[in-house]
């Protein structure tokens, strides 16, 4: 349940926010909060009296993959910042049409 | 023997064939290929006379439609192709000298071979259908010789004019072919019987023929699709003498006499065609009254001559109407040879007087051109009927089947005229002095032109003697003796003395006109009736269509499709194309969602 609240906040965040920073940390809240779930079910769902732990391996996997996807993606701001000397989304219009 | 026939179609198409594809530069060898196709025809027609059987090949087969192609040879047809082809030589051999100088001379005979051709095929066909087909054809081969100088605007023109006159006629052709054919159950022409008709019922039955009639007003030239005929005289005199006074206007009278035969409609039980035969009757009884009071005041030597074939249609019209094709056949068969003397004469003397057509700038031409005018003569006694002459016994025919009804009285009237306008024209044109420099030097016509004429007269003095060959049937009676006696007699006798009495009071010795009826030479005012019709009617719709098109296919369906494309579109622009991430952002995050519920929730 708090998993999925955190889901829900970081989604939010991810849509409303204006500041391109504020939505990489919401997306990485979405990421944690799938961990989250992942770890939660893992301790529930027992095998053999102990926890299943397929979701703990899978976490790291997603953790892996956060940190990887975090480092383009600051790449990309940085980027961004240079060509258009921006990090509001409302500025950034050039697909419009 | 039995193959002749072909024969008499092939040779005119390969002479066509031949000159249009390889002689086009050579004029001589056209002429020659031209002359010696019609000098054959002319000869196997001779050999033909009096044999009467039918031959044909199956053409298109599907179904339960069988058409064929093949001729009927009957004493009809070939007395009709004597005709044909005789007219057809003389005119040939004339044209060999009215044409001499003209640059297009292997067009134009190739030309006369498609027309001998397309004749030809009318008169031998054995079915509508394939009557129809070489009716299209006449048509066409009219259209190319009236326009034959057809850097002439007007000869253009009235090509166009010929042309379409005709389709309209023929358009109503068409559909009486077609409802023959429904009636009857057949279109050859053996195989139909009047039995039919009586089933029928007399309004269908009357409307069949009176559609088939169309065509014969088109082609023929009556009231009121005669317009073509006056113009049709822009094309070269010997093309007038063959095609407009003597074979293809004819044809229309030979048609309504083939249905007639074929129908086995006799005096007897021409009930069941109800008012048919009367309208056809009165059309051709106006029409010849109409043509002759125009002919009265025209100044145009060929334009006379076309108006008075006008007059005469008129009277092969109606006598057919009056249920005597056959008397209504002999006068186009006798019509047919002295109409073409006139035209040639007066193709000679528009020759000799350098192509000089109006009549008030001749003048003593009997004096300079006995041979031509002699034969000029023999053909006016014979159209304006004197007695002993051929035109005499055809038209005493035409007014025996008239004489129980009303228009007997417009058929002498016309006789009057006739002889009215005729003898106008002879006195003007022959008698009296040169009236300007072209007839001041007019010679007599070069033996090629003259030998033609001298030919036709002794075939228009001598073609009543050989009625055994003519269709008959009983009902027409040639070369007897005048009964002078007889009230018809006497009356057409009284009617050519009116005439000439008038004729020679009002222009013998004349230099000028004395009387001008604006009414009569404008032709009734009807061409200029027919272009206001025209160009109302094509205005109109044309207006109809421009909205049409403008309006519902330009504005509604093309403009409409492009519009509403266009609104499908603003919308997504709106929604999903504005530039904004967030928005981007949100719509990947319900396209998640629903892919999710889709997947796992909903099945």
């Amino acid at each position: 349940m708090i998993s999925g609240l955190l889901f829900a906040i970081g989604l939010a965040g991810v849509i409303i926010r204006r500041n391109i920073i504020v939505i990489f940390m919401c997306l990485e809240m979405m990421l944690a909060a799938a961990s989250l779930t992942l770890v939660a079910f893992s301790r529930f769902h027992t095998v053999d009296g102990l926890p299943d732990y397929d979701g703990q391996m899978l976490v790291f996997f997603v953790i892996t993959v956060a940190a990887a996807e975090v480092a383009v993606g600051l790449a990309i701001i940085v980027s961004l910042y240079r060509a258009r000397q921006t990090i509001q989304t409302d500025e950034l219009t050039s697909l419009r049409g | 023997m039995e193959n002749l026939p072909w024969f008499l179609l092939l040779i005119p198409i390969a002479s066509a064939a031949i000159i249009q594809l390889g002689l086009k530069k050579s004029a001589a060898l056209s002429s020659a290929l031209s002359t010696i196709s019609v000098l054959a025809t002319f000869i196997i027609a001779v050999l033909l006379l009096g044999k009467d059987f039918a031959s044909s090949f199956n053409w298109i087969e599907a179904g339960t439609l069988r058409l064929n192609i093949g001729f009927k040879l009957d004493q009809l047809a070939t007395c009709m192709m004597i005709v044909v082809t005789g007219i057809g030589l003389l005119v040939h051999i004339f044209s060999l000298g009215y044409m001499r100088d003209d640059p297009a001379k292997a067009r134009y005979f190739g030309c006369l071979s498609l027309f001998m051709f397309s004749m030809t095929g009318i008169v031998l066909s054995s079915n509508f259908v394939m009557m129809f087909i070489f009716w299209e054809l006449v048509g066409l081969s009219s259209y190319l010789l009236i326009g034959h100088w057809y850097q002439k605007d007007t000869a253009a023109d009235a090509a166009k004019k010929a042309f379409l006159v005709n389709r309209i006629g023929d358009f109503g052709f068409m559909i009486g072919i077609l409802m023959l054919w429904a009636i009857t159950g057949t279109v050859v022409f053996e195989a139909m019987n009047g039995a039919s008709l009586d089933t029928a019922g007399t309004y269908l039955a009357g409307t069949a023929i009176l559609l088939v009639f169309c065509g014969a007003v088109g082609k023929s030239a009556q009231l009121p699709l005669h317009v073509w005929l006056p113009d049709a005289m822009e094309g070269p005199t010997p093309v007038s003498a063959l095609i407009h006074a003597a074979t293809m206007v004819a044809a229309g009278v030979y048609m309504m006499a083939r249905t007639f035969f074929s129908l086995g409609i006799t005096a007897e039980n021409m009930g069941i065609l109800g008012n048919a035969p009367d309208v056809i009757a009165w059309v051709g009884g106006i029409t010849s009254l109409v043509a002759a009071l125009m002919a009265t005041q025209q100044n145009d030597i060929k334009k006379i001559l076309a108006y008075s074939t006008l007059s005469q249609l008129g009277y092969m019209v109606m006598a057919v109407g009056l249920i005597a094709p056959e008397a209504g056949m002999f006068h186009l068969f006798t019509h047919a040879w002295f109409k073409a003397l006139l035209f040639l004469g007066s193709g000679a003397v528009i020759y000799a007087c350098h192509h000089e057509q109006d009549i008030w700038k001749m003048g003593g031409l009997l004096k300079k051109m006995p041979i031509t005018a002699i034969t000029f003569l023999i053909g006016t006694l014979s159209l304006t009927a004197v007695p002993f002459t051929s035109g005499f016994y055809s038209k005493e025919n035409i007014l025996i089947a008239a004489k129980d009804s009303p228009l007997l009285y417009i058929a002498i009237g016309v006789a009057a005229l006739t002889t009215f306008y005729m003898f106008r024209l002879f006195f003007i044109a022959f008698l009296g002095k040169a009236r300007d420099s072209g007839s001041e030097d007019a010679r007599e016509a070069p033996v090629v032109m003259w030998v033609p004429l001298a030919l036709l007269a002794v075939a228009v003095i001598a073609s009543p003697f050989f009625s055994q060959f003519f269709p008959t049937n009983g009902h027409v009676e040639v070369h007897a003796v005048p009964h002078f006696g007889d009230k018809l007699v006497l009356m057409s006798l009284g009617a050519f003395a009116t005439g000439f009495v008038f004729a020679f009071l009002l222009y013998f010795g004349k230099d000028k006109e004395p009387i001008s009826i604006p009414l009569f030479r404008n032709k009734f005012y009807l061409d200029i009736i027919y272009q206001r019709l025209v160009t109302v009617f094509q205005d109109a719709i044309a207006a109809l269509v421009h909205f049409f098109d403008n309006f519902i296919i330009g504005g509604l369906l093309v403009g409409g499709a492009t519009r509403s494309a266009q609104g499908v579109g603003n919308i997504f622009r709106r929604f999903a194309q504005n530039g904004s991430l967030s928005s981007y952002a949100y719509l990947m995050g319900l396209g998640a969602v629903l892919v999710i519920y889709f997947t796992v929730f909903a099945k």
